[in-house]
């Protein structure tokens, strides 16, 4: 293993962002805040609880979730996408690094970011809700293996994409929907019986679920299924990332 | 047996548009030297160039840097090897001082912070180590590069057109860094537009055209090999046509008819430039002065480049 070429484009990565400190993490946690304002405190109040659970305390999983799952992927797209688009990627590509070793560096770093920043959003949270987490190591396994699972989905998009705008299609136009229609704002059971069955089909669902769980032991579906759904997420962007190198497509020709 | 630091051999890349960028490519760099690698655009130096540093997949053939297969052995092959790219491809929001850190890392090596001072005095950087590499000029972005690609001590540097678009002053500043590389035992490969820039500092010259290496020589024995000797002789008074005393040779009068040239290889003891002598001083044309002038390699390049069409 060649670990200075890890802690290399590891560092390298963490000081992209500290490079833009406003956009990286202030704007996140701002917009963050504004959902709290708007959702928990003043609509929230007029809001039952779910489950034993106040409305603002029950979106904090979700809120996390969907901050994590678009931060991560565009951060992580970027990450890569930018050495790519200004040409500076020759140098890691004429390195002695093995694909694994380029993954661990950028992949990461994407996740470190999103960590720091899910825990800065807990954080502000607390300035607005009063909340309780239940189980803090499968909180903090959840949030971990999100991070590293959407970091793997944002390198690939930095990988394959070939202009800017297509970088933030999946961002915006997929992950972002999924996210919010994945039981963000809402239990999945206060949904009409055809709906629910239809939202099962939204891979966020397993994943706000799992990690709302970790905070107050309810669920919208089985941990287990959670837990089989990022396990499959992660296997099918380790294997795509393993094609792409293997064969070299958009970074080698 | 002689010590090639890198073997390329029958070496074919097709691109997917069908560009056939080398064909069955053979050649042989010396540890230690300096090689130019001289071509036309599109010729396949860049191509050649990237897949021996990794940039483009192996087709056809195989390539040892150091007795290291390039795909097989990739670690050791390209830890030997420094790319200065032909584009300035740099992450610009970094800083001098931590790319060049980076870069030491991402080639395995531990931080030195003595040698990237060293690197960076050598090519008067050091000053800017601080420095966004956004507000640096176009000449010293480009030596940036060239710290970067010496930051993990390479001993092979390949240089893709290093001094295209750069001012007097840095590509002197490079030709005395390559000078340096080469006392240190440092392999230098470069491409270059410049057939000045190879005449001047190269051992040996490649030519490569549409894919194809068309000549592979000592510098001193190409020169020799290829190059022409021109004997001018300027006349005391213009002619406008050649007396019959010349009648048996082929020399060509100046437009101003106030010289005689005269093509020879001066290789070849046969040439005829005494007979010529003779000839003149029987015609009675009266000289103001004898001079001679070996081709340059630009026309070596020209003419073999053309031959090739």
């Amino acid at each position: 293993m060649n670990w200075y070429a890890i802690k290399a484009i590891y560092l390298s990565e963490l000081h992209r962002s500290w490079r833009t400190p406003l956009q990286s993490i202030a704007s996140p946690v701002l917009s963050t805040s504004l959902y709290f304002i708007v959702f928990g405190s003043a609509i929230g109040s007029a809001m039952t609880d779910i489950g034993g659970v106040s409305y603002g305390a029950f979106i904090i999983p979700g809120l996390i979730m969907l901050m994590v799952l678009t931060e991560t992927t565009s951060n992580a797209s970027f990450g890569i996408y930018m050495p790519r688009w200004s040409g500076a990627i020759y140098e890691v590509l004429s390195a002695p690094v093995s694909a694994f070793e380029i993954v661990i560096g950028y992949v990461g770093a994407a996740a470190t970011k999103s960590m720091i920043l899910a825990m800065l959003i807990l954080l502000t949270a607390r300035l607005f809700v009063d909340y309780s987490i239940l189980h803090p190591l499968w909180m903090l396994a959840f949030l971990l293996l999100t991070c590293i699972t959407f970091s793997l989905l944002g390198f690939i998009l930095g990988l394959i994409a070939d202009g800017f705008e297509k970088l933030q299609v999946i961002p915006l136009m997929v992950v972002t929907p999924l996210a919010f229609l994945g039981g963000t704002f809402y239990s999945i059971t206060m949904l009409p019986e055809f709906w629910q069955k239809v939202t099962l089909f939204n891979p966020v669902v397993y994943l706000v679920s799992g990690f709302r769980w970790s905070f107050y032991g309810t669920a919208d579906v089985s941990l287990l299924f959670s837990l089989l759904m990022i396990a499959t997420f992660l296997i099918t962007f380790l294997a795509f990332i393993w094609w792409i190198f293997r064969t070299g497509y958009k970074v080698k020709v | 047996m002689e010590d090639n630091v890198i073997d390329v051999r029958d070496l074919s890349k097709v691109y997917p548009s069908g560009f056939h960028a080398l064909k069955q490519v053979n050649l042989q760099i010396k540890r230690g030297e300096i090689f130019a690698l001289l071509g036309p655009n599109g010729a396949g130096k860049t191509t050649l160039i990237s897949i021996i540093c990794g940039l483009v997949n192996v087709e056809e053939g195989q390539v040892l840097v150091g007795g290291y297969d390039v795909v097989k052995q990739y670690r050791q092959a390209r830890n030997q090897i420094g790319l200065v790219p032909q584009e300035l491809a740099i992450d610009v929001f970094a800083f001098v001082w931590n790319t060049m850190v980076f870069s030491r890392g991402l080639f395995g090596k531990p931080r030195d912070d003595v040698y990237l001072e060293e690197i960076l005095k050598a090519l008067s950087l050091w000053d800017k180590r601080h420095a966004k590499i956004q507000f640096l000029s176009g000449g010293m972005k480009r030596r940036v590069l060239i710290a970067k690609a010496l930051a993990h001590e390479p001993e092979i540097l390949f240089l893709d057109e290093p001094t295209a678009g750069v001012d007097v002053e840095l590509r002197r500043d490079m030709w005395r860094l390559i000078e340096t590389l080469r006392q240190r035992g440092t392999t230098i490969i470069l491409t270059t537009h410049y057939i000045e820039e190879a005449e001047e500092i190269a051992d040996r010259i490649g030519i490569i055209n549409r894919g194809e290496i068309l000549l592979v020589d000592n510098k001193r024995d190409l020169m020799k090999k290829l190059g022409r000797k021109q004997l001018i002789l300027h006349l005391q008074s213009p002619i406008t046509a050649l007396p019959a005393e010349l009648n048996d040779f082929v020399l060509h009068i100046g437009i101003d008819g106030k010289t005689l040239t005269y093509d020879y290889d001066d290789n070849q003891p046969t040439n005829h430039v005494t007979e010529v002598l003779a000839a003149i001083y029987r015609s009675g044309i009266a000289l103001s002065d004898v001079k001679t002038k070996q081709s340059t390699l630009e026309q070596i390049f020209v003419s073999l480049v053309e031959d090739s069409r």
